[in-house]
């Protein structure tokens, strides 16, 4: 049986296929649903210790457009972590003020410890380089809804696979439906091998690649990624992988795909992505950024116990 | 008689069968400098099981099998003799316990359990070879990853 009132939202790792499809399936209810006041009367903690855009702001539009309100900060230096407080210590005052804690931190393993200290509901909006499950599932939201499925897709993911939390969560989280997954990136960037092992345990049928040639053919979704510059020691380095990872239409063309393939990006994009790409039916990016919306709605009303 | 490398102990414990590299690993995690009555370590001694081995002989004290299970983590072919009176009482296995509480350092410096005072605490994912998943950051670790606190 499906259970969400009251549950942490912390780590994509800890929801079965049904627990997925079952919010993907709320998410869409909430795309058609009007704003309510279901979660009138409730207060959301929003801390973000790090930057956030459209996580932050589409949280709290979730939030209001629910009936609900909204408390918190934007930045480490106007909370008490600024005095030294320790995040324990800041969980446990901020848990008194509200019904639900949304968390962004830049150490991994935050959003766990908040949850492991809170008595109240815990959500992961991003704890450095591990874990974003919100965003995951706005990522198979929208390859659902574009794609009509999930189940047997063969996914491409293009950029920094390293680092890339983005990428780790939603090869897992896809791991649940027989994906085929082609890992794509230099050779300093790929995926950590702890990852792909994870992976293979999965029965996955993983591939690793440094180019799309040859392959992208074969590609139901690209799932592309920014390739930092500060992860490269040499800048001549970067240089040379940044063309051959640039997506527009006219390379998409040159190398082959299918008519229907849908890109993905979790963004802010710098120049991994041409706009040359924006106007065309493969681009999803967008519609992936509105749909923040409706899935943190179907969260929230989840776990506040709104929705049986 | 029988010749004995390490000399007997009256009544305490002796670990047994430890890998003869990890056995200062164990000898750190039993925090043996903090004792006050007889320690016998040895290194490199013949072993039929494992071609070298190591054996901590600690008088006057009583290892349990949560303490015995710590060590399972960097010995899992250790043993564990209760001594009274110079004879075995009560021998028993190390088992690798399913959740490590308290011992191992994550190895990741961007974990929170490296920038605050909490306690570390790992799943054990695999048993042979060892992985540990930190309960926190959700890294996975190997036996070479292991520090312990």
């Amino acid at each position: 049986m499906v259970r969400f009132k009251q549950r942490d939202i912390i780590s994509i790792r800890h929801f079965n296929k049904e627990e997925l499809l079952y919010i993907l399936d709320l998410a869409k209810q909430m795309e058609q649903m009007d704003n309510t006041e279901l979660l009138k009367g409730k207060v959301l903690a929003s801390l973000f210790f790090e930057p956030s855009t459209r996580t932050r702001l589409s949280f709290e539009s979730s939030m209001k457009r629910l009936g609900g309100s909204v408390i918190g900060f934007a930045e480490s230096g106007v909370s008490s972590a600024a005095k030294g407080e320790s995040l324990s210590d800041s969980i446990k005052i901020v848990e008194g003020y509200c019904d639900i804690i949304v968390l962004r931190h830049y150490l991994e393993g935050s959003a766990q410890l908040a949850a492991d200290v809170a008595t109240i509901p815990v959500i992961n909006a991003g704890d450095g380089a591990n874990q974003h499950p919100t965003q995951t599932f706005l990522d198979l939201y929208t390859i659902q809804k574009t794609k009509g499925t999930l189940e047997g897709l063969t996914i491409g993911f293009l950029g920094d696979l390293k680092y890339g939390r983005t990428v780790h969560s939603l090869a897992y989280a896809l791991s649940h439906f027989g994906a085929e997954m082609y890992f794509i990136s230099p050779p300093s960037l790929q995926l950590p091998n702890d990852f792909i092992d994870v992976l293979k345990d999965r029965k996955v049928k993983c591939h690793e690649n440094e180019s799309l040639r040859g392959i992208s053919r074969r590609l139901d979704v690209i799932y592309c990624t920014r390739i930092q510059k500060e992860r490269f020691a040499d800048p001549v380095e970067f240089e040379k992988v940044r063309g051959i990872y640039r997506l527009s239409r006219a390379m998409l063309e040159e190398v082959g795909i299918k008519n229907d393939l849908k890109v993905l990006h979790p963004l802010p994009r710098v120049d991994e992505m041409d706009d040359s790409l924006d106007a065309t039916d493969f681009a999803v990016y967008f519609h992936q950024a509105r749909n923040g919306v409706p899935v943190r709605k179907a969260i929230l009303a989840a776990v506040l116990g709104a929705i049986a | 008689m029988k010749h004995l490398d390490v000399a007997a102990i009256k009544d305490g414990s002796v670990i047994d069968h430890i890998d003869s590299k990890s056995t200062l690993k164990v000898a750190d995690l039993l925090h043996i400098q903090n004792e006050e009555q007889v320690v016998l370590v040895g290194i490199n001694l013949t072993s039929k099981f494992l071609k070298k081995k190591g054996i901590i002989k600690i008088e006057g004290k009583i290892i349990d099998q949560k303490e015995a299970n710590k060590i399972a983590l960097i010995a899992p072919n250790a043993t564990v003799n209760i001594i009274k009176d110079y004879e075995v009482v009560k021998k028993f296995n190390t088992v690798i316990p399913e959740i490590i509480d308290g011992i191992v350092k994550c190895f990741n410096p961007n974990c929170v359990s490296n920038h605050n005072n909490i306690k570390t605490k790992q799943h054990v994912v695999n048993k042979n070879p060892i992985r540990l998943q930190c309960h926190y950051c959700e890294r996975i670790m190997g036996a070479k990853d292991i520090v312990l606190i």
